[in-house]
């Protein structure tokens, strides 16, 4: 498997991804953003549409859109009851433009179902390069501010008391998800990002017992179903996107019986 | 001699759309001073602590911090809070929150030790490694006390942070208070309904009426002006 340059490019990629999904997850799952994560993915597919309509690379298109809708959205979110309204409207708005710009871009359904579910086969050498230069940059600042975020993420309350700029953190926060919603969209594809976002950190809740413990098995979850996706796709060529997810989801659930097993003793 | 200054408010008052809470506030609170804040539920205890932690804008007036003491850091325990249960946070991290700086992700052996020395201090060794989010009504309000202590405040805000204590741990953790503030010169308001405990441990009150605020020591506090308070 590994004698083919994409699947060497695909693990490359693959392996990116986890980390960076692992990491950003656990403050994902602390700060109650599931749903807007699955909203930038959204948002991340009209901004790839938007790329191949305007002749431009998928991922660029997708690191446009998606980092200036999250400062957007930021702004909007300072309250957070109005937050789920606002988001449903938007999302809806980019979906829909997502589809014009792959009309009018009058490419085949086949490009756009690699936007949507993801693909293996596509991923240069330079695009993983690509990937690790983003990666790199949600990986420092995310260990700059880590602290800010610890406390933020988890005792919001005590972070506003501490006079910690948590609006600023906030926007900051959602663009670092922009980021990663573009990278990981490479492989598992705009519709199924935020399954890496979310199941595996929200997996890790229930056996870690640090947030550090939590971080280092949401990045191992997450790297378990990367891996075994893409080589069970390569087996079977069946969409990667489909172990992915059935992967995680299987971890999750498992996770989920476990708590209760425990709680109820 | 009167001890510095530390906090100045000058006619201070917060309006929400159509709920005047409370009007021209004038309050100045030295260093080492402990009061207790009193009046019943609604009254704005909670609005004027928020607005001395420039979390809430006053509608007239204004807070001043005096640089006679330079760098007031305030710990403040907040009436309520939010934490999910299912947070793999254990108590000892979640008062390690509150050192913050640009620092390195992990807490350095000194820091460490800090959380250490709050988690004794507060009688939570014991507890050190269990999820926040599992701990008793009581515990909780324990740790919330040690992490706002632990980046050894001088101005320390408790807002009825001892309603849900039992009457041991309850003195337990007056006590550290009181020995903070003889030890280290704490500054202290104590938002509370507890009057017996308000005149055992603190020394001022500011008791809040809708239209009226009094002032004074401790000893002036008499049981019919806390009827008046209370009940009007
Ligand atoms: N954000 C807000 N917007 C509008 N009104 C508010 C807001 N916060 C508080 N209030 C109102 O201000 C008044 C004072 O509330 P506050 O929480 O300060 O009372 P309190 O004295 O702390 O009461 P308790 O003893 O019950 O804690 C109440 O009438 C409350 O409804
Ligand atoms: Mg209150």
């Amino acid at each position: 498997m590994f004698s083919y340059e994409f699947m060497r490019n695909a693990f490359a990629a693959g392996t990116i991804i986890a980390v960076i999904c692992g990491i950003m997850g656990v403050f994902v799952i602390a700060r109650n953003m599931s749903f807007l994560t699955h909203t930038l993915s959204e948002i991340g597919f009209s901004g790839a549409a938007f790329g191949v309509f305007a002749g431009w690379a998928p991922l660029n298109g997708m690191l446009l859109f998606t980092v200036v809708s999250s400062v957007i959205v930021g702004q909007l979110s300072a309250r957070s009851e109005r937050r789920e309204a606002a988001t449903s409207a938007i999302s809806a708005l980019f979906i829909g433009m997502g589809i014009l710009f792959l009309s009018l871009a009058n490419k085949n359904a086949s490009y756009a179902t690699s936007i949507l579910f993801g693909s293996v086969i596509g991923i240069s050498a330079s695009d993983v390069r690509q990937m690790l230069w983003l990666s790199l940059v949600v990986l420092i600042v995310v260990f700059v501010l880590y602290r800010f975020l610890k406390f933020d993420s988890f005792d919001h309350t005590g972070a506003r008391v501490k006079g910690l700029w948590t609006n600023a953190l906030s926007i900051t926060f959602l663009v670092l998800v922009a980021l990663s919603v573009s990278v990981a969209a490479q492989i598992v594809g705009s519709l199924l990002i935020f399954i890496l976002l979310t199941l595996p950190a929200a997996t890790a809740k229930y056996f870690a017992h640090t947030v550090g413990g939590m971080m280092v098995l949401a990045i191992a979850l997450a790297l378990i179903g990367v891996w075994s996706g893409l080589t069970l796709s390569y087996m079977t060529n069946y969409p990667v996107s489909f172990f992915i997810a059935a992967i995680e989801a299987i971890f999750y659930f498992v996770a989920l019986g476990w708590q209760r097993l425990q709680t109820a003793e | 001699m009167t001890a510095a200054p530390i906090l100045k408010l000058e006619h201070l008052g917060v309006t929400f759309p159509n709920n005047p809470v409370f009007s021209d506030l004038n309050l100045t609170i030295r260093q080492g001073e402990v009061w207790s804040i009193i009046g019943k539920n609604g009254v704005g205890k909670t609005t004027l602590m928020r607005t001395l932690l420039h979390q809430l804008r006053p509608t007239q007036g204004k807070v001043t911090y005096l640089p006679s003491v330079n760098d007031v850091r305030i710990g403040y325990v907040p009436q309520f809070r939010n934490i999910d249960a299912d947070y793999p946070l254990t108590i000892r991290d979640f008062v390690g929150l509150n050192l913050t700086g640009w620092k390195l992700p992990w807490l350095s052996a000194k820091e460490r030790a800090k959380v250490q020395r709050i988690l004794e201090q507060t009688g939570l060794t014991q507890l050190a490694n269990r999820p926040i989010g599992q701990a008793s009504g009581g515990e909780k309000q324990k740790a919330y006390l040690a992490q706002a202590l632990v980046e050894a405040p001088n101005l320390l805000i408790l807002d009825e942070s001892t309603a849900s204590l039992d009457p041991v741990t309850k003195t337990e953790l007056l006590d550290l208070v009181t020995e903070l503030n003889q030890r280290l010169n704490l500054t202290v308001l104590f938002v509370t309904h507890d009057i017996p405990m308000a005149q055992k441990y603190t020394h001022q009150y500011l008791m809040m009426t809708p239209g009226k605020i009094e002032q004074g020591p401790i000893a002036q506090l008499t049981d019919d002006k806390v009827w008046e308070g209370e009940n009007v």
